[in-house]
């Protein structure tokens, strides 16, 4: 299951026509800990680039942007209760949304692990 | 750093910047007809501090104060008894400050004063969360429509007939800008509100519907069954709240569904003030909705130490950390007005403002039955707390004119709030609290016997 990085700090997992997304490990430890998050509506269609989710730290409101187009299938309802999921398990436990991948194409600009670690080590 | 006053070339560079000819230009909004054309006229251009407040003296004595009078003004704004002890402790130094505090844990008195008003206001409202006040009524009312068009993303505004005229025009003016349909009506000239008609108005587009308890013509709505006709819709129930001092006698509207209450809190330790600064209050049933709240909140919590203490919190709402993204571009409480509130309600406590209403409601009574005796009135009420709707078989406004010319100021004629609806003409709006007396109905009732004859 290939991984993708923005450089807005999310991070995407793509199985066949569906994608799970998150923020990254170094996302929520620039973010401190996190007390909220928004999740966009089942079945919202987003726009790559455009809001998908807020996260609200004791630090900061964030916007999380959608990394790809698609239609949101899912939300990860465990975080309503324990929003300190994305400190602790950011990249797995602690995923936002899961969509429905409108475009493939749109896969192709992003980072893999390898280029999103040169670029985290570049800030 | 010096005071000095503008020069001409100062003035002419900041006009050029920003490519006005005049300061007149800044002006052209507004209409002619408004604008002063030239010195006001028969005003001396200098005149002694003496000389100013004998004449500023001799004006005021033209008027006839609510409290020299009869009084039985309400509509939204109500004359109570405020004790003196109120103004003496809102005027220490440690509380005296109108704004909200920006640099806010460092004031913790003020923050502290803050949680207990938000405290009495949502306990008093039935409500799980009040936010730290707002401007007035009519501007809350408003932040709670929109804040309905945020949680159910519709649009469609539904108000009722019996929502204060003046609450409609601030909804829709704050409305002209944004995506919102208001979709207001007539009241009905009725004993009881029509339930029935307000809900038929609510379909599965509707964003909130509006409702006012006890409502402008002082009739006791049946919320109840308005929520659950609301919430079978999706739409979520907006209880606009004038009078506060009701709620010491009938149920909270949190307690009958309502999911956003929002009122005016002018009654509880601010004055009538000619008008203003009143104190908007606001807040919701159901925690799940505190993100959505416009305002500020204040929180407890604990220091470092493990002691009690107090935050603004939830803060990611606001326009100071989140700018177009906010809920609302409030970013400020009427902090002054809030402290009156709270210390005028701390005053009273529970069983003091129970006791308050229950007078309130006995002398409306007292002065409907009395009202009710006089030839040719009729009480229009099925229900009223402290105020109430009085038909006088002629024309309101010339007799309420009448009436102030004897020295009783006997009421609002609903003409003045609906000019355009025939049948209120001869309508009275009669407010009665605790600071009228029994001779004040009389005198009232006398009069009207007299004029109306």
């Amino acid at each position: 299951m290939p991984r993708y990085y923005t450089d807005e700090h999310e991070w995407i997992d793509v199985e066949g026509d569906s994608a799970t997304v998150g923020i990254t490990d170094y996302a929520q430890e620039q973010l401190g800990d996190i007390v909220f998050v928004e999740l966009p509506d089942v079945g919202s269609m987003l726009d790559k680039g455009g809001d998908a989710a807020v996260v609200e730290s004791v630090k900061a409101a964030s916007d999380v942007y959608a990394p790809i187009t698609g239609e949101v299938s899912e939300g990860n309802s465990g975080l309503e209760d324990e929003p300190g999921l994305v400190n602790s398990s950011p990249e797995e436990d602690g995923w936002f949304f899961r969509m429905i991948i409108g475009d493939k194409d749109e896969l192709e600009g992003l980072m893999d692990a390898k280029g999103y670690k040169t670029f985290v080590d570049s800030l | 750093m010096r005071y000095l006053p503008l020069t001409d070339n100062d003035r002419a560079d900041m006009l050029a910047t920003i490519g006005a000819a005049s300061i007149d230009d800044l002006f052209v909004d507004v209409p002619a007809e408004a604008q002063l054309d030239g010195p006001i006229r028969d005003l001396p251009m200098h005149a002694s501090e003496m000389a100013v407040e004998r004449h500023m003296r001799a004006l005021s004595k033209k008027n006839l104060a609510a409290a020299d009078a009869p009084f039985f003004l309400g509509a939204g704004a109500y004359r109570h008894h405020v004790p003196a002890s109120v103004d003496h402790i809102i005027q220490r130094g440690e509380f005296l400050t109108a704004y909200t505090p920006y640099q806010p844990e460092i004031a913790q008195g003020t923050l502290q004063m803050l949680f207990e008003f938000q405290s009495q206001v949502a306990r008093l409202y039935g409500c799980a969360v009040a936010n730290a006040s707002m401007y007035d009524g009519s501007t809350a009312c408003w932040e709670a429509v929109a804040m309905a068009g945020r949680v159910t993303r519709r649009n469609r505004a539904v108000l009722s007939g019996a929502l204060h005229p003046h609450y409609t025009q601030v909804i829709k003016t704050m409305a002209k800008f944004t995506q919102d349909e208001i979709a207001d009506a007539q009241p009905s000239v009725q004993g009881a509100p029509d339930a029935d008609g307000l809900i038929d108005r609510i379909d599965d587009q509707t964003s909130c519907v509006v409702v006012q308890y006890p409502d402008i013509l002082g009739r006791v709505s049946n919320l109840q069954a308005i929520s659950d006709a609301a919430h079978e819709k999706g739409a979520l129930v907006i209880t606009v709240v004038t009078e506060p001092v009701a709620l010491g006698a009938i149920q909270a509207p949190g307690d009958l569904g309502a999911d956003i209450v929002v009122g005016e809190g002018q009654s509880i330790g601010v004055g009538l003030q000619f008008g203003g600064p009143y104190l908007g209050l606001f807040a919701v049933r159901d925690k799940k909705h505190v993100r959505q709240m416009p305002g500020r909140l204040c929180g407890e919590t604990v220091d470092a130490e493990g002691k009690r203490g107090f935050v603004l919190t939830l803060s990611t709402r606001e326009q100071h950390i989140r700018r177009e993204k906010a809920t609302s571009n409030i970013c400020t409480n009427s902090g002054l007005c809030a402290l009156a509130f709270n210390v005028h309600m701390t005053l009273l406590g529970e069983t003091g403002l129970r006791r308050l209403a229950a007078e309130n409601h006995r002398l409306a009574c007292v002065a409907a039955d009395r009202l009710a005796k006089v030839p040719g009135v009729s009480v229009l009420n099925d229900s009223f707390f402290n105020e109430f709707t009085v038909r006088l078989g002629q024309d309101a406004r010339p007799i309420v004119r009448t009436l102030a010319d004897r020295g009783v100021l006997a009421g609002v004629a609903l003409d003045r709030l609906y000019p355009d609806v025939a049948a209120f003409a001869d309508s009275l709006l009669v407010a009665v609290t605790e600071t009228t007396s029994e001779d004040d109905i009389e005198a009232l009732a006398t009069a009207l016997e007299e004029v109306l004859s």
